[in-house]
């Protein structure tokens, strides 16, 4: 058995102490005791990239992360790309170009197409195929997720990418 | 039967010689645990069975690549994304670089470790047909001290291996001495991303004067585990790449082959296919021999 244990983290720039099990996955820690439910849990295997997120700059799948790997580090969520109640682009092309239907991947689609896009500010629409190979899609047959991704990646600059 | 956080130990002692010192005063009571894309999937699932796990993330002394003039020497936790980032290994180890782009996603490949998917000992393993062919050795540590021994010795069975209980696997030797050898590796799977091998070959030859004067062939998928099929490269060696060798290797790869049928495939299709890969890396060996 293992006690629960405190551990920092950083989330959308706010540091947090949660007290969990060190095996529990940063998921669960993010939905359940940070109350933070915009990410998603899809497979559960790391084979759906709904659950994505950036942790200290890279992508990760949060489901096969254990939380005490997560400790002290820079996490990113879909609820943080959002600033002052003004959508991130990424969130504005996915409305304007039917880039979400169900919901369900549409946060992992944009923390990794957020990822892409900070390395690689105008990717052709093979490099936003490989970069968001990771995460599947049942509703949209993926051609308007990359148009979106494409959409945004012409409209607007690198800093407002990193942001 | 999902996986209960509270039934499983986690520590983070944070350096190699303290995971070292852990293993040695408990043998086989912990199971260390690197970028967990393996384990964390079988906890989700409730088949998780190692109740004590000790974290090998953030330990920067698994983590590295030496370069040396005569070998690259890559630590076990380095990641597939790294191995994708370093320039020696797409120079040198072009059949490494590629099977790292194999490995599930971008995420996955930010999270999975080199060291970690050589013991876990898939005989899917992406990047196992590669190191065989490249004849990688690797490193085991302990805290009484490192020993060496040829990478195609390390998997002795299913998911079994030749490391001590108080071992870790520390590193991967590849020498650098392939830019002469003709290369070719390939995978079969459902889709590009996110798909564990139906079946990859890969091999290595050194032909001279059109005669095959070395060749390494490994399959993943194959057998049991990661291994090369030395029977079917013993037929091989000494003879040229011609369309009658073809035939030869491909007979040998079907009587040495011993695959599974298994949800991603069956054993008489990954036999099948298994012989195609071989035979296309010949024909296009003797194709370019006929231009020169």
């Amino acid at each position: 058995m293992s006690a629960a244990t405190k551990i920092q983290l950083n989330v959308n720039g706010a540091n947090l102490t949660v007290n969990a099990p060190p095996m529990k996955r940063l998921l669960d820690v993010l939905r359940e005791d940070l109350h933070l439910t915009g990410t998603k849990e899809g497979c559960g295997e790391g084979e759906c990239g709904s659950c994505s997120i950036r942790m200290n700059g890279d992508l990760v799948n949060s489901c096969l992360v254990p939380v005490l790997q997560a400790a002290n580090t820079k996490i990113e969520t879909v609820e943080g790309l959002a600033c002052d109640g003004v959508l991130h682009p990424l969130q504005q092309a996915f409305l304007q170009c039917g880039g979400a239907q169900c919901g369900i991947c549409t946060p992992g689609m944009l923390m990794a197409a957020k990822h892409l896009l900070v390395h690689n500010p105008h990717p052709t629409i093979t490099e936003i195929r490989e970069g968001l190979a990771g995460n599947l899609c049942r509703c949209t047959g993926f051609m308007r997720i990359f148009e979106s991704v494409l959409s945004a990646a012409t409209s607007t600059t690198q800093e407002t990418h990193a942001r | 039967m999902r996986g209960n956080a509270a039934e499983h130990e986690l520590v983070a002692p944070g350096s190699l010689p303290a995971v070292l010192d852990l293993l040695a005063n408990s043998p086989g009571q912990w199971t260390p645990i690197a970028g967990g894309t393996e384990l964390m999937v079988a906890f989700a699932a409730g088949r998780l069975t190692a109740s004590r796990l000790v974290s090998l993330w953030g330990i920067d002394e698994l983590r590295f690549t030496d370069a040396r003039p005569d070998k690259l020497i890559i630590g076990a936790g380095t990641t597939f994304g790294d191995l994708r980032a370093n320039s020696i290994v797409a120079a040198d180890f072009p059949l490494l670089d590629k099977a790292a782009s194999w490995i599930g996603s971008i995420a996955n490949q930010t999270r999975a470790t080199l060291g970690g998917n050589l013991v876990n000992g898939s005989p899917a393993a992406d990047s196992s047909p590669a190191l065989l062919v490249y004849d990688a050795e690797i490193e085991l540590i302990s805290v009484r001290g490192k020993r060496c021994m040829p990478y195609s010795e390390f998997h002795t069975g299913y998911k079994q291996n030749a490391m001590t209980a108080d071992e870790l696997l520390y590193s991967v030797h590849l020498r650098r001495r392939f830019a002469n050898h003709r290369q070719y590796i390939r995978k079969v799977g459902t889709r590009r991303a996110m798909a564990i091998s139906k079946v990859a070959l890969g091999a290595t030859a050194l032909i001279n004067d059109g005669v095959i004067e070395e060749i390494r062939i490994a399959a993943a998928s194959l057998s049991t585990y990661p291994a090369r099929l030395v029977k079917t490269e013993a037929a091989l060696l000494g003879h040229s790449p011609c369309p009658n060798l073809i035939d030869i290797a491909r007979k040998g790869l079907l009587a040495e082959a011993q695959p599974i049928d298994d949800i991603r495939s069956n054993a008489q299709y990954r036999k099948s296919v298994g012989a195609n890969l071989l035979e296309e890396f010949l024909r296009s060996q003797h194709s370019e021999s006929a231009v020169q």
